[in-house]
């Protein structure tokens, strides 16, 4: 396809067909302050601090919802954008905690990288504070109310990637607030704890439970729940894991994840986790190699066949295992065992 | 039945209200003439004169636009013009009943007009100081018609701009609008003409019409007298629209909060359907036009294109950017034109009698005629409809006849919270788009709100921002935030807990959220404050540096004290005052405990002898 070209305060830069200011400045390496930009949903608008200035167009247009046209001359850095922009952020910060060192999102905040980005110091506002409790009905994420910035990625997330709709804005003005339907606890609502919203906050207004200290390493790999094959990155420290994402770049899932792969992976440190098979001998489980469990296996099936026949065994297949291993599966029940019993827990 | 035919009958209808057999009252009926208390008076009479066996035939009417003179009736006993009757009382009314009814005489000063010409010395009704400067175009029959009545409105040249217009092509229609030179009346004055030839030339199928009847200023009422009042000349205008733009369906988005409006435009839409002039096949020109009424649910925001068809789509209501224009990429994503209330009202007349006919109103560039709410601190409150380029002046003071209590008017809020205050000093200043623009206020939907030299300006700013405040969607950042920001800034002002600097703080912040906001409403918010700083920036200063308060509004700036000169101790303030806070012998001049005074003021309007002083 063709490249587009314009210019971002006299620089020269290349858009791909249909991208918007925001995003063919962002991938030129050119930051602009934004909040309500999320490169997987519908441009909103609602930030402002994205405004620019454009030959040609009235006004203050926001770049994110702004197409690039050939030969566009971009102004990112006028006293007047940085001026709106800078009032904007000062408007943000009085409404916003100050408690930045305790926050769960320090250091990876969008807000906090846009103030810096601004030099918005010592506000000159009145500060205000939403009276608004934390929701702390789930029993994975808190949303904290003061910390939000009413950006709404996490209803459009929900909406626009999740198809869901499980919240949206409610009241109106200052008043605004992120709701479920009739104002219920996210814990009551139609809410299917996907932890999407939670991925796409850019302050820490949602946060997830004890995810609070920094990952040593990020490593790659698969969901381990379904066939799907989600790809996820985990945050790693001292062996053991303190974050999982949905990984952005992989084309399966796009950087979504459901709520057994982002928030059901404890179960990989769990003292209670089984390592090695056990095999009961004279009542009690004692630990066994694989060999050994899956030769009494082997065996015990056997004998089953050969003295009940092929029907007396039966098959139930798992929603975690592959479609080839589900395949090899009923392969061995029908084929293997002999018989027509075989169902799928997803069936059910 | 053929049109002409619908005429005749219409016709004749009329003859029967000009020229009854048995005398006719006809009350005024919209929601104004009911609050005063019409419905009570109307069957109060009703039953005096069943009592006394007079015979006589009642209907309503809507609204003329005589707030200051409700509730209205109009009398009119056969051969003779309609008489109106104002500022009626059941005692007046019963008066009224024996000396005109039965007697055909009008004692005193009862009446306060002929509809005709003057007699007597009652004048006539065009002759009405109230009257007089007006040209009623969008308002032409409103109360002068029963809106529920369709023969009344065929009988005053209804329906014949349709007709007409279906003889033409629609690009002769969008022609003959261009001609007259309309703009929106919405607020935002975009030539009509224009919006509708965009629509026509967008592709998408299917068009869709939307009649923008979410009026919300405070104080403005001129959608809603026309809706009750003559609901016809909206549908009339609808049918105009969608024909130049090739609609064949139509939304009209009205406020929940106008029950009547509803009621009547659900009957004229019936009744429009069942004579042919909505429907399939309109008066036979293949022409087909369908139209629902949808509700609003009382935000202020959904008066904005876009979050108004947000929300008939049954989403949140709540601006988008554009482009798209709706013209392109509106109502489910197709092309759409949307024309506020007033703005298709007028277009029947346009184009019955020709779009220069139209032109010849106005000014250069803002061309007809416009309506404004006439209210606040004017002796002659109510609504108007006068050319474009009026004075400020002719319109307060000739129309509206000023202050009513001698006061000196100070300002004038033109365009509602969106729109700015314009001193006295301007009021040479004639009226259209580009002048008021270029004083810092805008012509908005029309609302104006007179202000005299007991207001404080401050407290006006105060208010105006508490409803955008309160009214914005809370969608972007700048508007949400900002016109908190500035409101709490202005209360501080008014409590005296202003701080240095805080002016020029408005002024920044008023700027950011005007240029930043993603929408109208916040663009405009800051108009109130920017423009009370510009011209009464003294007002601003006196309250923070020196804590006072001239205008004696902000009770936190202003303290009460008793001359002991004038004072002869007559004790009326001593007996009203609330708190028991005034103290004094008879006869000696009295003082009042200022740690005990809650600022009341009852003391202050008390005294005879002006020998209460508030500072």
């Amino acid at each position: 396809m063709e490249e587009i070209k314009f210019t971002i305060d006299g620089q020269e830069v290349t858009a791909k067909p249909g991208q918007s200011v925001l995003e063919a400045t962002l991938a030129a390496g050119i930051y602009i302050p934004n909040l309500c930009y999320d490169p997987k949903l519908e441009p909103y608008g609602g930030c402002r601090l994205c405004v620019v200035e454009i030959e040609g167009m009235r006004g203050l247009p926001t770049a994110c919802t702004t197409k690039v046209t050939p030969g566009m001359k971009v102004r990112s850095e006028t006293p007047e954008v940085h001026q709106v922009r800078k009032i904007t952020m000062e408007l943000l910060v009085a409404d916003h905690p100050l408690e930045c060192l305790t926050c769960s999102l320090n250091q990876r905040c969008d807000l906090q990288k846009a103030a810096a980005f601004l030099g918005v110091d010592q506000s000159r506002l009145r500060r205000s504070e939403r009276a608004l409790a934390n929701d702390e009905s789930n029993p994975f994420f808190v949303r904290d109310f003061k910390k939000c910035i009413l950006c709404a990625r996490c209803v459009r997330v929900c909406s626009e990637v999740r198809g869901l709709g499980a919240i949206d804005m409610a009241k109106r003005g200052y008043e605004a607030f992120i709701s479920p339907f009739a104002g219920l606890p996210i814990a009551d609502s139609i809410c299917e704890s996907c932890g999407e919203c939670v991925d796409h906050c850019p302050t820490g207004a949602l946060y997830v439970r004890g995810e609070a200290i920094l990952p040593g390493k990020e490593v790659k790999t698969i969901c381990p729940y379904c066939g799907v094959g989600c790809q996820m990155v985990l945050g790693i420290r001292q062996n053991r894991i303190v974050k999982v994402l949905g990984d952005l770049t992989y084309p399966v899932n796009s950087g979504s994840l459901c709520v057994k792969g982002r928030f059901g992976l404890d179960f990989a440190s769990s003292e209670d986790r089984l390592k090695t098979p056990l095999i009961k001998k004279n009542g009690q489980l004692v630990e066994a190699t694989w060999d050994e469990a899956l030769d009494l296996v082997a065996s015990r099936f056997k004998e089953i066949k050969k003295k009940h026949g092929g029907q007396a065994i039966a098959g139930l297949c798992s929603a975690k295992a592959t479609n080839e291993e589900n395949y090899l599966f009923q392969k061995f029940i029908r084929a293997g065992a002999g018989s027509p019993h075989i169902d799928h827990c997803a069936r059910l | 039945m053929r049109f002409e035919q619908l005429q005749a009958r219409a016709k004749k209808a009329w003859q029967e209200v000009v020229s009854p057999q048995i005398p006719l009252i006809r009350m005024g009926m919209a929601t104004c003439g009911r609050a005063a208390g019409g419905q009570e008076l109307l069957q109060a009479f009703q039953e005096e004169l069943a009592k006394n066996k007079i015979q006589a035939q009642f209907s309503e009417v809507g609204c003329l636009g005589l707030c200051y003179a409700e509730p209205m009736a109009e009398i009119i006993l056969p051969g003779r013009p309609g008489v109106l009757f104002a500022k009626l009382t059941p005692a007046k009314m019963k008066k009224i009943g024996e000396d005109y009814l039965v007697h055909g005489k009008i004692v005193g000063d009862s009446a306060l007009a002929v509809m005709g010409p003057a007699r007597n010395g009652t004048p006539a009704f065009t002759d009405l100081p109230m009257v007089k400067g007006q040209q009623r175009t969008a308002l032409r029959n409103c109360g002068i018609i029963d809106p529920t009545n369709l023969d009344h409105y065929l009988a005053h040249d209804g329906y014949v701009g349709l007709k007409r217009a279906l003889s033409l092509s629609p690009d002769e229609v969008i022609a003959e609008v261009k001609t007259s030179g309309l703009r929106g009346r919405g607020g935002a004055g975009f030539p009509t003409g224009q919006k509708w030839e965009f629509c026509r030339k967008a592709t998408g199928t299917p068009k869709y019409l939307i009649c923008n009847a979410d009026e919300g200023d405070p104080g403005a009422f001129m959608d809603r007298s026309v809706l009750e009042s003559d609901p016809h000349s909206v549908l009339e205008g609808m049918a105009l629209a969608a024909y130049a733009i090739g609609a064949e369906h139509g939304y009209i988005y009205c406020r929940a909060e106008y029950p009547l409006a509803l009621e009547r435009l659900d009957l004229a839409i019936r009744q429009a359907t069942e004579h042919n002039l909505l429907g399939d096949n309109i008066l036979g020109s293949g022409f087909n036009l369908h139209l629902k009424i949808k509700m609003g649910a009382g935000a202020f925001v959904c008066g904005e294109e876009t979050a108004l068809m947000a929300s008939i789509e049954g989403r949140r209501g709540m601006p988008r950017t554009r482009p798209p224009f709706p013209a392109n990429q509106g109502l489910f994503g197709k092309p759409t034109t949307i024309n506020n209330v007033e703005t298709l009202a007028n277009l029947p007349p346009i184009l019955a009698k020709g779009g220069a006919w139209y032109a010849g109103f106005g000014t250069e560039k803002s061309k007809g005629t416009k309506t404004f709410a006439l209210a606040g601190k004017v002796d002659r409150t109510g609504l108007i409809e006068v050319p474009m380029g009026i004075t400020l002046k002719e319109i307060v003071f000739d129309i509206g006849g000023g202050s009513p209590i001698g006061k000196k008017i100070k300002a004038v809020q033109t365009g509602g919270p969106s729109g700015g205050c314009i001193p006295a000093e301007l009021f040479d200043l004639p009226v259209d788009y580009e002048r008021l623009a270029a004083v810092g206020s805008i012509m908005g939907s029309g609302g104006m709100v007179v202000l005299d030299e007991n207001t404080c300006m401050v407290d006006v700013a105060r208010y105006f921002l508490e409803f955008t405040k309160n009214e914005s969607c809370g969608k972007c950042a700048p508007c949400r935030l900002g016109t908190r920001q500035m409101h709490e800034i202005l209360t501080d002002i008014c409590a005296g807990r202003g701080r240095p600097g805080d002016i020029e703080l408005l002024e920044e912040i008023g700027a950011a959220v005007r240029k930043g906001s993603l929408c109208a409403l916040g663009g405009t918010a800051p108009n109130p404050v920017l423009t009370t700083i510009q011209h009464y920036r003294h007002e601003y200063e006196q309250h923070i540096q020196d804590q006072r308060c001239f205008a004696g509004v902000c009770k936190a700036l202003i303290t009460y004290s008793i001359n002991a000169e004038t004072c002869n101790g007559c004790r009326v303030c001593a007996t009203n005052c609330p708190q028991q806070a005034i103290s004094g012998e008879k006869k000696k001049p009295h003082v009042i405990d200022t740690a005990l005074c809650i600022k009341c003021g009852i003391c202050y309007e008390m005294c005879k002898f002006d020998a209460v002083v508030r500072q």
